[in-house]
């Protein structure tokens, strides 16, 4: 069948879908212009100054984001050390070892996690997380608080809270992916190393090791739900813009100092500064997601199935 | 079959009709008189059935701005506006004070049930991490016969910009130089220490949570919750408890040295009564709007409002403007051009 004989329906088709696609290009830009045209003022005021200072007074109208952005980033990364083993524990669980009666309960309310509006998360932490964070705080042994991560008064709400409620909400997203992954590894790999004699636990390292693509792409989902994350955070963080290493220290986010302050951001210069945030957020987002699209990219290098390879590149999409 | 579509028509064509008799308005503007204003507006619509006024409160800023773009109507804020918001305006805008509100201290302090009593001096420098301890001698000078505890101070302040900030740190500006050099007057400032909760309720919150920790909420929401507030000294000396009556006084004093523009800050009055950190609330009109009708409507609304629909204030918890002030403003939407 040659090309120029294709039917009107299916040119139709394929032009229809190529114009979604476009669609969602076309959006991006419009979004990264949007915030571009809405931020001018404060880039041409602060420069790359606004990356690199500390101060954030709207009083005297000078603004930077360097607490935002450290406390955006890491809140993220503190959520992605605690979520990650969880997830990939209950991901490794639910595909390779639950019986099937434990599987489907199981299945069901880890995502049922997913869909828990995060104001709810936020109520539940400001009542439930930040009193027993802050009874552990209070119990922290004075030779441990010589360690800059466990300095700072017990106060309960900070970056440890914000950090742990992150991960809950990231868990399900990560382990649902992963546990996909997983299922996407050929029963005959599994066969084959238990043919030569591996045991069960060799057998789902050599399950994950086959998967690693896809469970990378699985954790960047998980990062870039963090990385935008906002209402439960700013009931729990303390709102406090700061760079430091404290755990106990509150601090502040960059999609929560956004939520915070528009609505009442009345000087043209305040409201620019705020958007500049949001552009800063999206940039790095973007560098993130590039970055993760550049390990999958080498990891998946080597042959693979094509399974896998879908598997892979639906995972990484989820995430951008 | 076709019948019933004609009735249909009909009965939309009709609907259509009683609608356009309908005059809208759309205003935008502070959070904190939201429960009054929306209370009003459905009050005076089952008045003038034929008026209906809408209200977003998105917060004091985000009302100036659509006000304006001229997006709205009306516009409501907390803080007045600037001189040079009114110059980037496309026309004069006119200030109302419709209600009044304050803002009152909020604390736990381990083993301490009476009720405290702050002065405006302690409370900025407190605020400006000055005084860290409970037992501070400055603390504990006004609160003689109190077993203040060595706990440690925790500052919890707004994170969100807020009406309510704006007449705090008005306050602690006018009784602090220091206060206002390093700080200043905004809905969001550059908090010298502390922590930061959304909302009163996430004020509240943190300080019911927290040992040692004062915070500040609106008159209205301690009033609602029942939550213990703290005395504050007013410029005569004398220690007040926040309460409506309190609030009103200190809009009382006011009339004398009242600007014809109605910006004006109340915070530290004069009066033995007067409760110092009170503020009026303002709605936004402009002089000369476009649609007459809709001005006509809403200074009809306004007259109503400062006189009968003052009645509503205090049972939702605010003090309603005193008499001379609403004499002045009456006078004030005659200004406005109606046709």
């Amino acid at each position: 069948m040659s090309r120029s004989r294709a039917r009107p329906d299916e040119i139709l088709f394929r032009a229809g879908t190529g114009l979604f696609a476009a669609l969602m290009i076309a959006l991006v830009a419009a979004i990264a212009f949007e915030l571009y045209r809405q931020s001018k003022l404060s880039i041409h005021e602060f420069g790359w100054q606004f990356w690199q200072t500390d101060n954030w007074d709207p009083v005297a109208g000078e603004f930077g984001a360097r607490p935002f952005i450290w406390g955006t980033l890491y809140s993220s990364i503190l959520a992605l050390i605690i979520s990650t083993p969880i997830a990939l524990g209950i991901a490794v669980f639910i595909s390779e070892l639950a019986p099937a009666r434990v599987r489907l309960p199981l299945v069901f309310l880890t995502e049922l996690l997913a869909a828990i509006p995060s104001i709810v998360y936020g109520v539940w932490g400001v009542f439930v997380l930040v009193p027993l964070v802050r009874q552990l705080e209070v119990n922290t042994p004075e030779w441990l608080k010589v360690v800059p991560l466990f300095k700072g008064p017990p106060l309960g709400v900070g970056m440890l809270s914000a950090a742990i409620i992150l991960s809950i909400m990231v868990i399900p997203f990560t382990s649902s992916i992963a546990r996909e992954v997983l299922r996407a590894v050929p029963q005959a790999q599994r066969e084959a190393a238990y043919a030569l004699g591996a045991t069960r636990w060799e057998a789902i390292r050599m399950a994950l090791f086959y998967a690693r693509t896809g469970i990378i792409g699985a954790v960047m989902l998980g990062f870039g739900r963090a990385l935008g994350e906002t209402m439960a955070v700013t009931m729990v963080i303390g709102n406090t813009p700061q760079v430091t290493l404290s755990l106990y220290a509150p601090q502040y986010t960059m999609a929560a100092v956004i939520a915070n302050e528009f609505s009442e951001a009345a000087q043209e210069l305040y409201l620019h500064a705020l958007v500049e945030i949001g552009l800063v957020l999206f940039v790095i987002t973007l560098v993130i997601n590039t970055m993760s699209r550049g390990l999958i990219w080498s990891l998946g290098r080597q042959k693979k199935p094509r399974r896998i390879k879908r598997m892979i590149s639906t995972a990484a999409a989820g995430s951008a | 079959m076709k019948r019933h579509v004609f009735t249909g028509i009909a009965v939309l064509a009709l609907t259509g009709a009683a609608l356009t008799a309908e005059t809208q308005i759309n205003g935008a503007g502070a959070t904190f008189p939201n429960p009054i204003y929306t209370k009003w507006f459905s009050e005076y619509n089952k008045l003038h059935p034929d008026a209906r006024i809408n209200y977003q409160s998105v917060g004091s800023g985000a009302g100036i701005q659509q006000m304006i773009k001229k997006t709205v109507f009306f516009g409501a804020t907390d803080g007045p506006m600037t001189d040079e918001q009114l110059q980037s305006a496309p026309g004069k805008i006119l200030h109302f004070p419709t209600v009044l509100g304050a803002v009152v201290p909020v604390y736990n302090v381990p083993g301490v049930s009476q009720e405290l009593k702050f002065n405006g001096e302690v409370l900025a420098n407190i605020i400006l991490g000055k005084v860290t301890k409970w037992n501070d001698p400055a603390i504990a000078k006004l609160n003689a016969g109190v077993n203040l505890p060595s706990t440690d101070v925790t500052v919890v302040h707004r994170s969100d910009g807020s009406g309510t900030t704006y007449i705090f740190v008005d306050y602690l500006s006018k009784v602090s130089p220091e206060f206002k050099k390093t700080v200043g007057v905004a809905t969001s400032v550059k908090w010298p220490v502390g922590v930061g909760g959304k909302g009163n309720e996430g004020v509240a919150g943190l300080v019911s949570q927290t040992p040692g920790s004062i915070g500040y909420v609106e008159l209205i929401y301690a009033l609602q919750t029942r939550i213990a507030y703290g005395q504050v000294q007013n410029m005569n000396g004398k220690f007040v408890k926040a309460s409506t009556a309190a609030v009103t006084a200190a809009a009382s004093a006011a009339p004398s040295k009242m600007p014809s523009d109605f910006r004006v800050s109340i915070t530290n009055a004069p009066g033995d009564d007067v409760y110092p950190i009170s503020s009026f609330t303002w709605l936004l009109l402009y002089q000369d709007a476009q649609d007459k009708t809709q001005a006509k409507v809403m200074v009809e609304f306004m007259k109503w409002a400062l006189t009968d629909g003052q009645k509503y204030a205090p049972d939702l918890g605010y003090a309603p403007v005193p008499t001379p002030v609403v004499d002045m403003e009456m006078k004030a939407l005659g200004q406005i051009k109606t046709q």
